[in-house]
């Protein structure tokens, strides 16, 4: 569950500019709703609040039950341990081979060594890198980083799941193949929230739209 | 595109590392430099532990014991009457072979040289020293000797020499603290990103912090321990060549002062952790 209430962001770089305004919406548990906007809207924004990795400048936000602002700092990381992240630029980590990548939610929980391996190898297979499990992130191409980054985003099984332009770099193949992944995950409970600058790729998956423009929402629905 | 060469290179870092550390902290220059910490840690630390042995020894030596220097013709009478004085247990001339081989290192081997007559007074318990000094000054001929002050003017620089080896420590470890420093930020400045993910991943500051202060407590006590391994095998061959000289007794292993020894590997990690952990601890206080 994700509600947002009269949240404004206001860079400290932005020069006093508002990148984001007014936004008031409710996302229930379990749904999955498409972010939508062109870019410079604000989606990335949107979901950095949504991850805790910004902080509203005014308003106030929930994620998964909890207002960060009133959580104390040595609790933050057990909430973003339940927020599964894919961003826009993968931010996979380029001295850790592809498993290590994946492994990394875990490895950061303390899951045993054991239990990790099998679940590191059955998330690579979901998402067709079992055979790159020692591949550099460096060596594999971007439908391929893109859909690493979705299984290091999901090896936890997080709560909520944002996914920033999923889609951005890939072609359409590579693109249906990762909306798939996306959509199984929504049908295994997981709240998830999806950006993307693109008009056709909700086609394909017809489900509530947050849609942004200059920072302000449009409508609901 | 360099794959295979990239897989193999990952292939070490499986595992326990997902910082990188073991090479963005990598090289032996931190650990020279530690190691050079350590072995003048361990130089000051032996000469602060050499200079209180002997000024213990001067101490002992000391306590209790007058000298009094006569002309010979005046020896027996300036003996009745040492003997004679309130304090004295026992009053005897020292024997002309040991003299001469006391003053050997300053005059040489002279076997015409005339020497004074030189007698010991050992006092009994609590005796008054220096009213026994005067006394014994009042006999005509003789001179006591001002060994009290000499030996007092040696333990004032024996106990300079610890207070300098003890501020040298200070300042050594003040240094190995910069090292860390620096290596630190070097470190955090190589994988800011990749702690900016770990963080945006859910893992604690201390996690985080934990990993590089274990990363340089390592480094610092294998710098440490290559330190003092250059300095033992030095610190023994100085303690051979002064010891016999100033205890008039060969060197012995217990002469090194092992357990601060000891102490230098485990203290350089110490730094070397606390260091770290307290600079990536606020480095990564500013993240959200
Ligand atoms: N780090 C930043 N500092 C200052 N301004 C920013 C920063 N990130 C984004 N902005 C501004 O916020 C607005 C929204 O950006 P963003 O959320 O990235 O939009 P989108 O993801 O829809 O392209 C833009 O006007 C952008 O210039
Ligand atoms: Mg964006």
């Amino acid at each position: 569950m994700v509600r947002f209430s009269g949240v404004g962001l206001c860079y400290p770089e932005g020069g006093g500019a508002w990148a984001l305004q007014g936004l008031d919406f409710l996302l229930p548990e379990g749904s999955f709703t498409w972010l939508l906007g062109p870019s410079g809207a604000g989606k990335t924004s949107v979901l950095g609040l949504m991850h805790l990795r910004l902080r509203p400048s005014i308003g106030r936000i929930e994620v998964l039950g909890h207002d960060p602002a009133g959580l104390p700092r040595a609790q933050l990381p057990a909430l973003r341990r339940r927020i599964g992240v894919v961003f826009q630029d993968y931010r996979l980590l380029p001295h850790l081979s592809a498993f290590e990548n994946v492994a990394l939610p875990l490895r950061i929980q303390g899951v045993t060594e054991a239990r990790l391996r099998a679940d590191v190898t059955e998330m690579l297979r979901w998402v067709g890198l079992a055979e790159r499990a020692e591949a550099a992130p460096a060596a594999l191409s971007g439908g391929e980083q893109q859909r690493l980054a979705l299984a290091r985003a999901v090896i936890a099984r997080p709560a909520l799941l944002v996914a920033d332009e999923p889609t951005g770099n890939l072609d359409a193949t590579q693109a249906r193949r990762v909306l798939s992944l996306l959509r199984e995950l929504h049908r295994l409970g997981t709240t998830v929230v999806v950006a993307t600058h693109s008009e056709a790729l909700p086609e394909e998956y017809p489900a509530p739209a947050l849609r942004l423009e200059g920072g302000r929402l449009l409508r609901h629905g | 595109m360099a794959r295979p060469k990239g897989a193999t290179a990952l292939r070490p870092l499986r595992g326990r590392d997902p910082l990188g550390l073991r090479r963005a902290l990598a090289g032996w220059l931190l650990p020279a430099l530690v190691g050079a910490m350590a072995l003048l840690a361990a130089l000051a630390i032996a000469g602060a532990a050499g200079a209180g042995r002997l000024a213990e020894r001067w101490e002992q030596a000391a306590a209790g014991q007058v000298i009094v220097q006569v002309p010979p013709a005046q020896a027996e009478a300036a003996l009745a009457r040492l003997r004679a004085l309130p304090g004295v247990a026992e009053a005897t001339v020292v024997a002309e072979d040991r003299l001469r081989a006391l003053l050997a290192p300053w005059l040489g081997e002279v076997p015409g040289l005339p020497l004074p007559v030189m007698i010991e007074l050992r006092l009994v318990e609590r005796a008054e020293e220096a009213a026994l000094r005067e006394a014994a000054a009042a006999i005509p001929g003789a001179q006591v000797e001002r060994r009290g002050e000499a030996v007092t003017q040696a333990l004032r620089v024996a106990e300079g020499v610890r207070g300098l080896a003890f501020v040298l420590l200070g300042i050594i470890a003040a240094v190995a603290v910069a090292l860390v420093a620096v290596a630190t930020r070097a470190g955090l400045a190589a994988r800011r990103e990749t702690i900016e993910i770990l963080h945006e991943l859910g893992a604690r500051d201390a996690d985080i912090a934990g990993r590089f202060a274990a990363r340089l407590a390592l480094l610092c006590a294998a710098g440490a321990l290559g330190g003092l391994a250059v300095a033992l095998p030095a610190l023994w061959l100085l303690a051979e060549a002064a010891i016999p000289v100033a205890l008039s007794r060969p060197a012995a292993a217990s002469d090194l002062p092992w357990a601060a020894l000891a102490l230098l590997p485990p203290a350089a990690a110490g730094i070397g952790w606390l260091t770290a952990r307290l600079a990536v601890g606020a480095w990564l206080r500013r993240l959200p």
